[in-house]
This record gives structure tokens, C-alpha cells and sequence, in this order.
């Protein structure tokens, strides 16, 4: 189970989605997950090994190494990507219920055609509106909140030549060099602009589906 | 055989599942094996090359970190993961044994054409009668194998935190040597990430198995009030030829209503109030 199954899964969910919601999985899958393992991984693979520290001391590196990463970018991004794309299995559920209870009153004595079941593009109406504004909700809150725990753990976002390491083992204070910073200031600084825009893609989604409705409204109300 | 073979041995099962199996069956592969996969095996993999202890003592390194590790968190979480979803397999044997039995009755009716044969396969399983039990027994394994794996992680790691420093006294380690943990803020964070997870598939499992009590004992009382079916407690399907009843009954020995089902989707006749919502 990786990222190419994860894609399978929610490739089956893009033809429910709305034309925005089309661009925003793939902007998720080429501009995030392609360069996470493609690139950002290779950048990330030898944080702790190239981690020098200008002791002696046995055991001062590690410790400070989990002083000033308590967890990795590449792990963080992961994990983010994992709880961004899920929601989308929300709407993929209601489909499967939906398409469950067609088949069911088929069942029951309804002409409905199966080749045109297996097929059909359910429109986002009624119940399913709900839950796919839902699930675009929860997409931005996880967005906001991996943003701001990556703000917070690494007091901005910009990556350290150097840091400065007290804790014991090391005897008094300690030089420490992060291997490759510029580079990783320039992912960094690179998934958190398409994690930007991803987050705008959300916004304009959810405006989108709000118009939608309201305009459909006074329609039926005239 | 990886992860994404299980991935197709188990998808095949979710067909046959409850709606609250497959919740489960995402949480299990999104969430856990996913995980597994992408990142804390990541975390781990530098685990005895940076296991450092304060000594030049040879050996001492590897016998403190044999000591401290008997067995590694993500070797534990795979066999976890793996113990855990292989129940399911039972359900899918069930499911193949009877898929056979149908296809011999559609022989010895003269049933046997290509578009009959293709039908039983595609259709879906009720969970009813002895299907019944081997899935709630399925869940009952499922459940037990993670209580097992989370009292076994407790044991063997008291408290799920993994410490930064260890203190080792093994030979051939001179007096008492300070030895230090790779990542440990990172592995910590991840044990408890994959503890959480557990605990929902716990509770999604438990949900599972009350579901099929409750669905079970309503289907019974509603035929026990219904006094036109034929079967006695899981079977209760309401029929609407007597005379097909009659010749199904004959070629049938005493087995699920599943083959009553087929036999009369076959001849065209239809079920009425067949509440298989999320079955």
C-alpha cells in the first residue's frame, strides 16, 4: 500500500467531482505527492547521518538531532498528504450507498439499466452536497492545521545552516550542521506555495458549490 | 507477496462486508499500512546504525540495543497488521465454499449456462446463517489479535514513549554505559499515532459485532412474527410461489436461504421487503 494505491482510490472519486475539484487532485498528485517522492525524499534521506555536530561526545548528536527535528518534514508532508486526501473518501462512500439503493429498488421490480449504473455520474445534490462540502471543510482545516504545526515546530520556515545544542550529553554548547538547508528551504518553501494554492483551489470549490445552490433557489421559488 | 497483494486478496472480501467492515478495511490500509509504509518505516531504518553508546567496547553496542529491542516497533506492527487482516479470509472461504455449492445446484437444476455460472460469482453474499457466524467469529480473532498486539507493545515498551537515553549494563559493556536512541520525539509520535488507530479499529470492530447482533435478533423476531416462511430463525425470506418453493425444497438440502435466493432470482421471482441495506 503507497501512493500509487492511494491515487487508484481517489481517482475513482474524481468523476464525482466538481471541475475544481478535478484540478485540485491533480495539483495534489503531481505537485505534492510526484515531488515528494521523487525529489524531496532523495533531499531528506540523509538528515540524520550528514547531521555533524563538533564533539566528541558520544550520543550528542542524536539528542540533539531530536532536539531540533522532533519529526521530519518528509514524515509531516506524508501525513498531511494521507489526511488532505481522505475526505474525498467521504463523497465516495455516499456514492457507493447511493448506487447500493438504486440497485436495491432495481431489485425490487424498477427499470433501471445496469451498464448505466455502473457508469453513472451521480450530480451533487441534495445529501451528497452536504457531504462533499464536508468533505472539502475538512481538507482545508487539515491543511490549516499541518501549516501551522510546520510553523511552530520549525519557528518558521526557512531551514538553519546552524544550530546551537545544550542538552545533555553535550558538554556545554554545542555547533550543529544541518546538511543541505538551502535546498531544503527551497522545498520547503516550494510545498508550502502549492499547499497554498491547493488550499484556494478548496476555497473556490466551496464558494463554487454555495452559489450553486443559492442560485438554484430563487429559480425554484419563481 | 507485499502489502498491495494483501491490498487485492482483502479487496475482494469488502464486497461480502458490512458497510462498518469496510469503514474498517480503509482505516486498516489508509491509515495504518500506508503509514507503515510511507513513513515510519523510514523512521525506524536508521534505528541500530544510530544507536550510539558511550563506550569504544566492541559488542557493547549491539548487545545493549538486542536488550533494549528484543523486536522492532515496525516488525510488531507488520505482523499486527497482518494477523489482524487475515480473519477476513475466513469470510471469503465461506463465501467461495458457497459460491461452489450454488454453481453445483445450477448443474443439477440445468441451470448451468455461462450466464448463470458468471451471476453467482458477481453477486453478493448475505451475511445470514452459518456466513453469519463465520463473520462474527472473523471479528471476534480480529479483535483479539489487537488486544494481544497492544498488551504485547506494552509490555515490551512500557508506557509507549521511547526514551532518548538508556542506561545498559550487558557484557561486555564496562560498569553501566549511557546509550542513545535515534529520533526518539519522532518514534514516540508514531507509536502513538499507530496506537490511536488501533483503538479506532477496536472500537469500529466492537460496533461491527453489536450491528450483527442487533440486525440478527431483529431479523429473527420479525420471523418469528411472520408466520409464511418456511425456515426457522436466520432464514427468513418471504416467498411468492409455493409451487417453485416446493421444487427448490426438494433438489435443496439443508443449508443457507442463499441458494433459495439465486434459484429464484433465476426464475424470476422477486423478493419482497429484502432489507439487505448494508450487507
Amino acid at each position: 500500500m503507497d501512493w500509487g494505491a492511494l491515487q487508484e482510490v481517489l481517482v475513482g472519486v474524481n468523476k464525482h467531482s466538481t471541475s475544481i475539484g478535478k484540478i485540485w487532485l491533480t495539483v495534489l498528485f503531481i505537485f505534492r505527492i510526484m515531488i515528494l517522492v521523487v525529489a524531496a525524499e532523495k533531499v531528506w534521506g540523509d538528515e540524520q547521518e550528514d547531521f555533524v555536530c563538533n564533539t566528541l561526545q558520544p550520543g550528542c548528536k542524536n539528542v540533539c538531532y531530536d532536539h531540533f527535528f522532533p519529526i521530519s518534514h518528509i514524515r509531516l508532508w506524508a501525513l498531511q498528504l494521507i489526511f488532505v486526501s481522505t475526505p474525498a473518501l467521504l463523497v465516495a462512500m455516499h456514492v457507493a450507498y447511493r448506487r447500493h439503493e438504486k440497485k436495491r429498488r432495481f431489485r425490487n421490480g424498477e427499470k433501471i439499466d445496469i451498464e448505466e449504473l455502473k457508469n453513472e455520474k451521480f450530480h451533487i445534490r441534495g445529501p451528497l452536497w452536504w457531504t462533499y462540502t464536508s468533505s472539502i471543510f475538512f481538507r482545508l482545516i487539515f491543511e490549516a492545521v499541518f501549516m501551522y504545526v510546520f510553523y511552530y515546530m520549525y519557528d518558521g520556515y526557512q531551514m538553519p545552516r546552524l544550530l546551537k545544542c545544550s542538552a545533555w550529553p553535550c558538554p556545554n554548547v554545542v555547533d550543529c550542521f544541518v546538511s543541505r538547508p538551502t535546498e531544503k528551504t527551497t522545498f520547503t518553501i516550494f510545498m508550502l506555495a502549492v499547499s497554498g494554492i491547493c488550499m484556494m483551489l478548496n476555497l473556490a470549490e466551496l464558494c463554487y458549490l454555495v452559489i450553486k445552490v443559492c442560485m438554484k433557489e430563487p429559480r425554484k421559488t419563481t | 507477496m507485499n502489502w498491495a497483494g494483501l491490498y487485492t486478496v482483502l479487496s475482494g472480501v469488502n464486497r461480502h462486508s458490512t458497510a462498518i467492515g469496510r469503514i474498517w478495511l480503509s482505516v486498516i490500509f489508509i491509515f495504518r499500512i500506508m503509514v507503515l509504509v510511507v513513513a515510519a518505516e523510514s523512521v525506524w531504518g536508521d534505528e541500530k546504525s544510530a544507536f550510539t553508546c558511550n563506550t569504544q567496547q566492541p559488542g557493547c553496542n549491539s548487545v545493549c540495543y538486542d536488550h533494549f529491542f528484543p523486536i522492532s516497533h515496525i516488525r510488531l506492527w507488520a505482523l499486527q497488521l497482518i494477523l489482524v487482516t487475515t480473519p477476513a479470509l475466513l469470510v471469503a472461504m465461506h463465501v467461495a465454499y458457497q459460491q461452489h455449492q450454488e454453481k453445483k445446484l445450477l448443474v443439477l437444476t440445468g441451470h448451468a449456462d455461462a450466464k448463470h455460472m458468471e451471476e453467482v460469482k458477481k453477486h453478493k453474499m448475505r451475511i445470514s446463517g452459518s456466513l453469519w457466524w463465520t463473520y462474527v467469529c472473523s471479528v471476534v480473532f480480529r479483535l483479539l489479535f489487537e488486544a494481544v498486539f497492544m498488551y504485547i507493545f506494552y509490555m515490551l515498551y512500557p508506557g509507549y514513549q521511547m526514551m532518548r537515553l538508556v542506561k545498559c549494563e550487558a557484557y561486555p559493556c564496562p560498569n553501566t554505559v549511557d546509550c542513545f536512541i535515534s529520533r526518539p520525539t519522532e518514534k514516540t509520535i508514531f507509536t502513538v499515532f499507530m496506537l490511536v488507530t488501533s483503538s479506532i479499529c477496536i472500537v469500529l470492530n466492537m460496533a461491527e459485532l453489536v450491528y450483527l447482533v442487533i440486525r440478527a435478533c431483529a431479523r429473527r423476531s420479525q420471523h418469528n412474527s411472520n408466520p409464511s416462511s418456511a425456515k426457522s430463525s436466520f432464514y427468513g425470506h418471504k416467498h411468492s410461489s409455493e409451487y417453485k418453493q416446493n421444487e427448490i425444497n426438494q433438489l435443496l438440502t439443508e443449508q443457507d436461504g442463499s441458494f433459495k435466493d439465486m434459484l429464484r432470482r433465476n426464475s424470476g421471482l422477486q423478493e419482497k421487503g429484502d432489507r439487505c441495506s448494508a450487507c
